[in-house]
């Protein structure tokens, strides 16, 4: 496991023991309750990494919310917030603050129950699927024999949880938004879980753990053993993202809460803390997608070459999160949004096709010898699918006044 | 602890159904079918068959609450008035009742040792579905394809 010919800066066993710091940590943490029962142990380990969980994944949210912001800000030639505290980074602490002492408005038409169920729901369904997720060596919260499909099964639920927000309001906009919202995620679910197939039917495995093992070694020293660098790979990621990018509803795909059109979507009705519920899932579904991406495609947390392997892995799996998230908020500051039924067009007619080309492409790789016959036979799958939809797809529509069919 | 565990999930679940069946609203009684589901899936859970689990949230909870929800929305206008009580339903409940309660009473314990199952692994599920079963996949794979274009003519633009 521990690359033995590790030299320079650390000693391997102070790499070793910085690596596992946290484990050690929650195994030493436990050795207090040795003298319980099993049934408690079981949950007490449980609940430290519930905790360490939320309380990493709440702060990288605090982090984000204000890193976005100031690099929003960069990129729009202006400043970012820079009142509270030093270069603002206080700003998160002022919001949550400010989120909490709004008054708290329920419509009175609304379904109180089911109104107030939503983001609770919603949250849920983004914190829990972090657990599957391994963030470092021997540090998977929660293993189980489906992981990858946990993730999919429990983010699923959120779809009803946004037709939940989107009804319990009893408003048309929230409405609009919630259909809309829930349109584009089940659109977008498919690719998105087409994309992942390839990986799986390489490592043969639905386990994060056994995936991320997967990728592990490298070519001369140099370049890691990640999917990203196989053809099928790096088609499948980019389709994984720019699905993330609309399953986490992200622009260029916010349709759902376009507040030029429908106000803000199904979230039109929350105010104060609530709001800040529907924000939360949304980063936390952001971080737990762009988290799966890096697992999948780039490697987990091992490290992009060998001779940086001393880093301990948590750092590298962070790292990579952060580089997919950085590039998630220059998207944001790049491009406008799209119109819904761009979206949708996107989804099924290139989308799709893309998605089943990736898995053909993985079994002729798989097929070909894994070597470098197999690496241009996958790349030529991709190449040819990928030119014959642009032929296909290409309308040769003209500049010309644009028709309306439903209005005027 | 697990026969704490099911007694709760158990308890949910029935709780759940029954709400799904007396609820006065139409969209809180789906709302509650999709609460049912999530117990049954963990009861799965509970007996070591986390695939079958996964893929009831998975299907029943992701798509097919979503499909009830959008379908009540889309071809009802009285959503939020309430329901009648569906005497029909309620006898129809009670008459499998009674037959299965019947059928179990009646039925002897068979005293077969169980044989010593292996852990089912997802791996081994699939397997299965691509060598034993692979007909029926494929079959359930045309009949879905059919089903999908057969929406898409419906949904088609009529040509003028």
């Amino acid at each position: 496991m521990i690359n033995p010919s590790i030299d320079g800066f650390l000693h391997p066993y102070v790499s070793t023991s910085i690596d596992q710091i946290f484990v050690n940590g929650k195994q030493w943490l436990l050795s207090w309750l040795t003298f319980a029962p099993g049934w408690v142990v079981q949950i007490a380990s449980s609940l430290l990494s519930i905790i360490a969980l939320l309380f990493v994944f709440l702060s990288l949210f605090a982090l984000m919310s204000v890193l976005e912001r100031k690099i929003l800000g960069r990129i729009q030639n202006r400043y970012g917030p820079n009142r509270v505290g030093p270069f603002g980074l206080l700003q998160p602490v002022a919001d949550g603050i400010k989120m909490l002492i709004k008054e708290d408005i329920v419509p009175a038409r609304a379904d109180k129950f089911v109104h107030f169920l939503a983001p609770i729901l919603i949250a849920a369904a983004a914190i829990v699927v972090l657990g599957v997720i391994p963030y470092g060596r021997n540090m998977t919260p929660f293993t189980i024999d489906g992981g990858i499909l946990f993730f999919f099964a429990a983010g699923s639920t959120t779809e009803l949880a946004v037709f939940m927000a989107g009804w319990g309001s009893n408003n048309k906009f929230s409405m609009l938004g919630a259909m809309r919202a829930i349109a584009q995620m089940i659109s977008y679910e498919l690719p998105l879980i087409i994309t992942v197939l390839p990986v799986v039917m390489v490592v043969g495995s639905l386990v994060p753990d056994r995936i991320v093992a997967a990728q592990a070694g490298y070519t001369f020293g140099l370049v890691p053993h990640w999917f990203v660098f196989k053809p099928w790979g790096a088609t499948a990621f980019l389709l994984f993202f720019v699905s993330g990018l609309v399953e986490s509803n992200r622009t260029p795909f916010d349709v759902p809460e376009g507040e030029s059109e429908i106000v803000a979507g199904h979230m039109t009705e929350y105010s104060g803390f609530k709001y800040a519920t529907f924000f939360l899932a949304e980063y936390i579904g952001m971080f737990a997608i762009t988290g799966l991406a890096t697992t999948l495609f780039l490697g987990g947390w091992h490290s992009p070459v060998q001779v940086l392997e001393f880093i301990p892995s948590y750092v590298w799996f962070f790292a990579k999160l952060s580089a997919l998230l950085f590039v998630y908020i220059w998207l944001r500051g790049t491009l406008p949004r799209t119109r819904i039924d761009q979206i949708m067009n996107f989804a099924w007619k290139f989308m799709l096709p893309m998605s089943f080309a990736c898995v053909i492409s993985a079994a002729v790789w798989y097929y070909a010898g894994r070597g470098l016959r197999g690496w241009l036979w996958s790349f030529f799958v991709i190449a040819v699918v990928y030119s014959a939809l642009s032929m296909l797809l290409d309308t040769q529509r003209k500049f010309a006044p644009r028709t309306y069919r439903f209005a005027e | 602890m697990n026969s704490i565990a099911f007694v709760l999930l158990s308890i949910l679940t029935l709780a759940a159904a029954l709400a799904t069946a007396t609820l006065q609203k139409l969209m809180h009684a789906t709302l509650s079918f999709a609460v049912t589901l999530v117990g049954v899936a963990a009861l799965f859970f509970l007996l070591g068959a986390e695939f079958v689990g996964l893929v009831l949230v998975f299907v029943y909870i992701g798509a097919v609450a979503v499909l009830i929800v959008f379908t009540i929305l889309l071809t009802r206008r009285d959503v939020g008035k309430d329901r009648g009580a569906n005497w029909g339903g309620a006898f129809l409940a009670v008459a499998v009742f009674g037959g299965l309660t019947w059928a179990i009473l009646e039925t002897q314990s068979v005293a077969i040792v169980a044989p010593h199952l292996r852990t089912l692994t997802v791996k081994r599920i699939g397997e299965a579905l691509m060598t034993s079963y692979v007909w029926p996949l494929q079959c359930v794979g045309v009949l879905l394809t059919a089903a999908l274009i057969g929406a898409l003519v419906l949904v088609m633009e009529e040509k003028r």
